[in-house]
C-alpha cells in the first residue's frame, strides 16, 4: 500500500522544523530557554498526536508493510529511500513519539544552561529513533540506527553527571565496536544481493555459512544496544551520568533499538543461524537475568539498580525472540513496549526525588511518602509494574515469553522464571528504602510534593501501563499478522525441527 | 450484570474510597467501601442458592484479556459450587471486618485508605475465586499479595511493618515461581489454561511425560506439585509459613480478613479447583498430605511458645492450614472446603475479638502483660470463648464437625500417609486446645499484669467493634452443624456437582463414614485433656511452664525461635545473595568485563578519554553539523566503492 501522501516522512521529519524555529529564536538566555522549552514540547506533542494516525490508519488484518513510501535514490543502485511500518515497528515508533514530549517535560526545570541546544539534541534524537523504527532500507535504516547516538552521547557528554565523560566514553567504544562489525555485514549482503531493501533482504537466501557469520556481525551491535551480558557494563554508567530525561529515552527506547533489530534483521534473514545460536543466546539471557539481579540487589545508587533492573528485563526480551515461538517473539515485544513505558516512568522516580536532594543514594532517603505521598502511590504503581504483577503490562510481556520459553526448553522457562523472585527482592527493597520508614532527615521531611508538571507525566504512563495490562489486545491483535509473517519465514528452515517435535 | 457485580462492586467501592482519601473525606471513603462489599454479600447469597443449592454452573465473559497464538486467556467469571462457597465465606467475612474496622481504625488519619485497600483485597480475591483459567486466577493471587502486601505495611513507620509486607511478598513469590511453571507446563500438555478445556480430556494425560534433558517425570505429577509449590506459599505451608506469623504487624482486621480467613486459604481453594488433575497425580497427593500435616503439628508446637497474643493465633491458623491440606491430600476435598468455611468463621472471630483486647488495653499485644480484664470486656471474653470452642472442635461448634471430618478421612484412607496425617493431626489437636486456653487464661484471668494506667483505661469495645462479632460467632457456632450434610454428608455429591472430582478408587471420604468408634472420640478426648493441661499449667501450679522451659532448656529455645527457619533462610538465602551480588559487581562488573574491556581498551588508546573532555566545550550544532559532513562522508565513500 502506497498512501497518498508521506504521513510517515512528515512524521519522521517534523520535529526538525521545531529544530528550525528553536534556531531562530532571539532574545536573552532566559527567554530563549522558555521558549525553547515550548517550542520543543509543543513541536513534538504534535507529532505524538500526528503519529496515532498510524494506529488508527493501521490495518491489523493485513500482512507486510503499510504507509510505504518509496523513492529511488540513487538509481540503478538497489538503495532506495523506503518507509513503512508493520505491526514489529508501528508500537516503537508510537513509544518514541509518546515519550519524547514526556522527557522534554520532564527535563523542564532540571536543565537551566543551553536549553536550547538541549532542546535541538532531543528532536533531533527523535528524528533518528522515528526515522529507524521506519527505514525499509537497510542503509536508511543504519545512518538512522547510529545516528540516534549521536545525540544521545551529547546528552549525556554536556548535561551529564561529574563523571560523564567516562560514562560517554563507554558507550562510545562499546557501540563504535559493534557498528563496525554490522556495517562490514551489510555490505557483504548488499553485494551478495545487489539491494539494501529490507523487505526484498528478508525473501534472500544466504548460505547456511554465510548466515553464520552475517548473524555473528549483526549480533555484535544489537547485543550491545540490548545490553545483553557481558556487553553491559556501558549501561549504567551511563544511566548514572545522563540527565533524566536522557536516562528515560535511553531505557524506553533505545534499548529496544537491539531487540527490533533482532526482529526485524537477523529472524527473518538469517533463520539458519538464529536457530543455531538460539541455545547460545539463552544462555547469555539467562547469565543476564539472573547476574544483573543479583548485581542490582547490591547497588546503592538508585539508578544504577534500575538500570540493572533494566539489562536482567531485557534478559526476557532476547529469550522471548529467540524461543522463535509466536508467544515468545509476541510477548518479546510486548515487554520491550512495557518496559518502555515502565523504565521510564522508574527512572523519572529518581529523577523527581534527585531534583529536590541531588543525590541518588538510596541511604539519603528513607520516609519519603511523608512529604510525598502522591510520588509514592505512583513510585508503588511502577514498582509493581516492573515486577510483573498481573494487571499491569509488565505481566502480559513475561507471562508470554516464558510460556515461549516452556515450548523451547523447560530449563530456560525455570531459570528465567527465577528473575521473578529476584525482580521482586531489589525491587520492593528499593521502595522499602526509599519510600517507606520514619523521615528522619529533615531535608527528607521538607521534599515538596508533586507538582503539576510532574503529575502530568506520571498520569499517561500509569494510564497506558495499567491499559496494557487489563486489555493488551490493544497492542497484541496489531502484532499478532506481523508475528506469524516472521514465523512463517522462518518455517521452512524450521520445518525439520516441527517434525522432530 | 449480577455475576459481574458481585466482583467488581469492591472494587468500585476501592477506586471511590481511594479517591476520597486524596481528600481526606473519611466518612465517604467508609461509606462506600463498606456498601460495596454488603452488597456483594447479598448478592452473592442469591448466587449461593442458584447455583450451589440449584446446581447450576454460570460462565460470564467480560472482555478479551492476553490472546497470542493458541495461547488464550480472557476475562471470564466462574461460578459453581465451589466458587459460591468461597463468595460467602469471602463477602461474609469481608463485611464483617470492613464494618469492625470503621470502628478499630476510627482514630487513624488514613482510615480511607485503609477501606478502600481493604476493598481491594475483596475485589482481588473475588477474581481469584471467580477465575475461569489458571492465567486470571494467577491475576488474582498476585492481586491479593500486593493487598496483603499493602495492608501488612500499612503502618509506614515502623520498620517491623514494612519489613514483614515485603517479607510477605517476596516468600509468596517464591510460591509463584511454581504456580508459573505450572500454569506453562499445563498449557503444553493440553493446549489451554481455561478449566474446562483442562479438565475435559485430564484422564488421557495420565501417561504423558514431561522431560528435563533426558529426565522423564509424569506430566500432571509435575503439573500438580508445581501448583501445590504455589499453594504452599499462599497459604503458608512448612517451609514457605515464614511471612504469616509476621504479618501480624498489619492492623487486626487484616489479620482477621486476609491472614485468616481468605487470602491464606487460598491456597486449599486452588488444589480443590485442580482436583480433576491432581487426582491422578498419586505422589503430588501424598506430598500434599505428608507436607499437611507436618505444618500442622510444626505450628501447634511454635502456637504453644509464643507470647504475642496474634501471632498464637497464626501459628494456629497455619496449622489449621495444615489439616484442610492433609485433607485435600488425601482425596477429602470437601473435607477441606469444609474446614475451610467454619475455620473463616472461627478465626475471623478469634483474630477480632484479639484486636478488642488489644484494643482495650491500649494496644498491648504481649500475653505477659495483660490478664485480669474478663470482667471489664464481657463481650469480647464471651466471643473469645466461642471461637476457642470451635477450633479446639468441641461438640456441637463448628470445628468439632469439620476437624473431626479432616481426621476420620485421614483414617479412613487407610494408606501409610493417610495415618501419618491422621496422628500428628490428633496430636495437633491436642496443642491446639492447649494453645487456646493458655491464651484465653493468660489473656483474661489471673492478676492483671499490665500497668495501673493501662488498666484503668481497660473498656468494652464499641457497639461497631462487637456487633459485627456476633454473625461470626454465630457460625461458629452454628456452620458445622448446619454446612454438615451438605458439604460432606449425604446431600455431598449433589451440593458439589461437577466443581470438584475424586476417583472413584478414592474412598476416604465415604469410608470416614464408618471410622471405628475410637477415631469419632479421640480428638474430643485430646482436646479436653489439652484444656486440663492449659488449666493446670497456668491456673493451678503457675510455676510449672516456666520450670518445664527452664528443664527442656533447648527444646524449648528451639520451639520459642519457630525452629530457627527465619535464622537458617537468612543465612542461606538473604545474607548470600547480597554479598553474591557485591561480588559480582565489583569482581564480575568492574573487575573483569570492564577490565578487560572498555577501561583496558581505553587504557590502550592512550589519552583519549582526556581528549574527549574538549566535547562539552563545543555547542551541539557544531555536532549537528559535524554529524551531517560525516553522513555525507560515509554516504560518498559509500557508493564510490560500491554504488556502480
Amino acid at each position: 500500500m502506497i498512501s497518498s501522501w508521506p504521513l510517515l516522512s512528515v512524521i519522521t521529519f517534523l520535529p526538525l522544523t521545531g529544530v528550525l524555529f528553536l534556531l531562530l529564536i532571539r532574545g536573552n538566555t532566559e527567554s530563549v530557554a522558555a521558549n525553547a522549552r515550548l517550542v520543543a514540547l509543543w513541536v513534538s506533542g504534535f507529532t505524538f498526536l500526528l503519529s496515532l494516525s498510524l494506529y488508527f490508519g493501521f490495518d491489523a488484518e493485513m500482512s507486510g508493510y503499510q504507509f510505504e513510501e518509496r523513492a529511488d535514490w540513487i538509481s540503478g543502485s538497489g538503495i532506495s529511500y523506503h518507509l513503512g511500518v508493520d505491526g514489529i515497528s508501528m508500537p516503537f515508533i508510537l513509544l518514541s513519539t509518546f515519550l519524547t514530549p514526556l522527557s522534554i517535560l520532564a527535563s523542564w526545570k532540571s536543565i537551566t544552561h543551553r536549553v536550547r541546544d538541549y532542546m535541538i539534541a532531543f528532536l533531533v534524537l527523535e528524528v533518528m529513533m522515528v526515522g529507524m523504527f521506519a527505514s525499509l532500507d537497510m542503509l536508511m535504516f543504519y545512518l538512522f540506527f547510529e545516528g540516534v547516538l549521536i545525540p544521545m552521547f551529547i546528552i549525556i557528554g554536556v548535561w551529564g553527571g561529574a563523571e560523564r565523560v567516562y560514562a560517554a566514553f563507554k558507550f562510545f567504544l562499546y557501540t563504535l565496536l559493534g557498528s563496525v562489525l554490522m556495517l562490514v555485514c551489510m555490505l557483504v549482503m548488499y553485494h551478495l544481493a545487489g539491494t539494501t531493501d529490507i523487505p526484498a533482504l528478508a525473501e534472500f537466501t544466504f548460505s547456511p555459512e554465510l548466515q553464520f557469520w552475517l548473524f555473528l556481525g549483526f549480533f555484535a551491535s544489537f547485543a550491545v544496544k540490548v545490553p545483553m551480558w557481558p556487553v553491559h557494563t556501558w549501561l549504567p554508567d551511563a544511566h548514572v551520568q545522563a540527565p533524566t530525561a536522557g536516562s528515560m529515552i535511553l531505557a524506553g527506547v533505545l534499548l529496544k533499538m537491539g531487540g527490533y533489530g533482532f526482529i526485524r534483521f537477523s529472524l527473518p534473514m538469517f533463520p539458519d543461524a538464529s536457530e543455531y545460536f538460539a541455545p547460545f543466546i539463552f544462555v547469555l539471557s539467562i547469565v543476564a537475568v539472573i547476574y544483573t539481579s543479583l548485581v542490582a540487589l547490591a547497588q546503592s545508587d538508585m539508578k544504577k539498580l534500575i538500570a540493572y533492573s533494566s539489562v536482567a528485563h531485557m534478559g526476557f526480551v532476547t529469550i522471548g525472540i529467540f524461543t522463535l515461538t509466536e508467544q515468545g517473539i509476541a510477548g518479546a515485544m510486548f515487554q520491550m513496549i512495557s518496559h518502555g513505558l515502565v523504565s521510564a516512568a522508574l527512572f523519572f522516580c529518581v529523577g523527581v526525588v534527585y531534583d529536590r536532594l541531588h543525590t541518588r543514594e538510596i541511604s539519603a532517603y528513607g520516609g519519603v511518602v511523608d512529604a510525598m505521598p502522591r510520588y509514592a502511590a505512583f513510585f508503588m504503581f511502577m514498582m509493581l509494574a516492573s515486577v510483573g504483577l498481573p494487571g499491569t503490562s509488565g505481566f502480559v510481556g513475561e507471562m508470554l515469553v516464558l510460556v515461549g520459553a516452556w515450548e523451547a526448553s523447560h530449563w530456560v522457562a525455570i531459570f528465567a522464571a527465577t528473575g521473578l523472585i529476584l525482580g521482586a527482592c531489589y525491587m520492593l527493597w528499593l521502595y522499602r528504602r526509599v519510600v517507606f520508614g520514619r523521615a528522619e532527615k529533615p531535608e527528607v521531611l521538607e521534599m515538596a510534593g508533586l507538582d503539576r508538571r510532574e503529575v502530568m507525566i506520571f498520569v499517561p504512563l500509569t494510564i497506558l501501563v495499567l491499559w496494557f495490562g487489563v486489555y493488551p489486545s490493544t497492542l497484541l491483535d496489531v502484532m499478532a499478522y506481523s508475528v506469524s509473517d516472521i514465523l512463517a519465514q522462518l518455517a521452512p528452515e524450521l520445518s525439520v525441527q516441527t517434525v522432530m517435535r | 450484570m449480577f455475576y459481574q457485580a458481585i466482583v467488581f462492586l469492591p472494587l468500585l467501592g476501592a477506586i471511590a474510597a481511594g479517591l476520597f482519601s486524596l481528600r481526606q473525606q473519611n466518612a465517604a471513603a467508609i461509606a462506600v467501601s463498606v456498601s460495596g462489599v454488603v452488597l456483594s454479600f447479598l448478592l452473592s447469597l442469591f448466587a449461593f442458592s442458584h447455583i450451589a443449592m440449584g446446581g447450576n454452573t454460570e460462565i460470564v465473559s467480560v472482555a478479551r484479556w492476553i490472546n497470542s497464538g493458541t495461547f488464550e486467556a480472557n476475562w471470564q467469571l466462574r461460578f459453581d459450587t465451589l466458587t459460591a462457597v468461597m463468595l460467602i465465606v469471602v463477602t461474609g467475612v469481608s463485611s464483617c471486618v470492613h464494618i469492625y474496622s470503621v470502628g478499630y481504625m476510627h482514630h487513624d488519619k488514613a482510615i480511607a485508605r485503609f477501606m478502600a485497600y481493604l476493598s481491594l483485597f475483596t475485589f482481588a480475591m473475588l477474581m481469584l475465586v471467580t477465575a475461569d483459567n489458571l492465567v486470571q486466577l494467577f491475576f488474582g493471587w498476585e492481586g491479593v499479595g500486593v493487598a496483603s502486601y499493602l495492608l501488612i505495611g500499612f503502618w509506614y513507620h515502623k520498620e517491623s511493618a514494612h519489613t514483614a509486607a515485603m517479607k510477605a511478598f517476596v516468600v509468596n513469590r517464591v510460591g509463584d515461581f511454581g504456580f508459573i511453571l505450572g500454569i506453562l507446563a499445563i498449557f503444553t500438555l493440553t493446549g489451554s489454561v481455561s478449566f474446562d478445556a483442562i479438565f475435559a480430556n485430564s484422564a488421557s494425560y495420565q501417561d504423558a511425560v514431561i522431560s528435563f534433558s533426558g529426565i522423564t517425570l509424569p506430566a500432571l505429577e509435575v503439573v500438580s506439585i508445581l501448583l501445590f509449590i504455589g499453594a504452599m506459599g499462599k497459604s503458608a505451608q512448612l517451609g514457605l509459613h515464614t511471612w504469616l506469623p509476621d504479618a501480624m504487624e498489619g492492623p487486626t482486621p487484616v489479620s482477621a480478613l486476609i491472614h485468616a480467613a481468605t487470602m491464606v486459604t487460598a491456597g486449599v481453594f486452588l488444589v480443590c479447583r485442580m482436583s480433576p488433575i491432581i487426582e491422578y497425580a498419586p505422589v503430588a497427593l501424598d506430598v500434599i498430605t505428608i507436607v499437611g500435616a507436618s505444618t500442622a503439628i510444626f505450628a501447634a508446637t511454635v502456637g504453644m511458645t509464643q507470647f504475642d497474643i496474634k501471632r498464637v493465633i497464626a501459628y494456629s491458623t497455619c496449622s489449621q492450614l495444615g489439616y484442610m491440606f492433609f485433607a485435600a491430600g488425601v482425596s477429602a476435598y470437601p473435607a477441606a472446603m469444609f474446614h475451610l468455611t467454619t475455620h473463616a468463621f472461627f478465626k475471623a472471630l478469634l483474630f477480632l475479638g484479639a484486636g478488642s483486647v488489644i484494643h482495650a488495653l491500649s494496644d498491648e499485644q504481649d500475653l505477659r502483660h495483660m490478664g485480669g480484664i474478663w470482667r471489664k470486656v464481657p463481650v469480647t471474653y464471651t466471643m473469645m470463648w466461642v471461637g476457642s470452642l470451635a477450633l479446639a472442635g468441641f461438640p456441637f461448634f463448628a470445628g468439632f464437625y469439620s476437624k473431626d471430618m479432616i481426621l476420620e478421612a485421614a483414617y479412613g484412607a487407610h494408606t501409610s500417609v493417610g495415618m501419618f496425617a491422621f496422628w500428628l493431626g490428633c496430636a495437633a489437636a491436642l496443642l491446639t486446645a492447649f494453645y487456646s486456653w493458655r491464651l484465653l487464661i493468660l489473656a483474661f484471668h489471673g492478676q492483671p499484669r499490665a500497668s495501673e494506667e493501662v488498666m484503668s483505661h481497660v473498656h468494652e469495645s464499641p457497639n461497631v467493634m462487637t456487633l459485627p462479632l456476633v454473625p461470626l460467632a454465630i457460625g461458629a457456632i452454628f456452620a458445622g452443624w448446619a454446612g454438615y450434610e451438605l458439604f460432606v454428608g449425604h446431600d455431598m455429591a449433589a451440593f458439589w456437582g461437577d466443581s470438584i472430582f475424586i476417583l472413584p478408587s478414592h474412598t476416604a471420604m465415604e469410608a470416614a463414614h464408618h471410622v471405628p468408634l475410637w477415631v469419632k472420640l479421640l480428638p474430643i478426648i485430646l482436646a479436653t485433656s489439652g484444656v486440663l493441661g492449659a488449666y493446670i499449667a497456668y491456673v493451678k501450679m503457675p510455676h510449672l511452664p516456666g520450670k518445664i522451659a527452664e528443664v527442656s532448656g533447648g527444646l524449648y529455645r528451639f520451639l520459642f525461635n519457630k525452629w530457627y527457619f527465619d535464622e537458617l533462610y537468612d543465612r542461606i538465602f538473604v545474607r548470600p545473595a547480597v554479598v553474591f551480588g557485591g561480588w559480582l559487581w565489583k569482581r564480575g562488573d568492574k573487575g573483569t568485563i570492564d577490565h578487560f574491556g572498555p577501561d583496558g581498551l581505553s587504557a590502550l588508546v592512550g589519552r583519549v578519554s582526556a581528549r574527549l573532555v574538549h566535547i562539552q566545550t563545543g555547542y551541539v550544532y557544531h555536532y549537528a553539523f559535524a554529524m551531517m559532513i560525516g553522513v555525507v562522508i560515509l554516504l560518498s565513500w559509500y557508493f564510490s566503492g560500491f554504488g556502480r
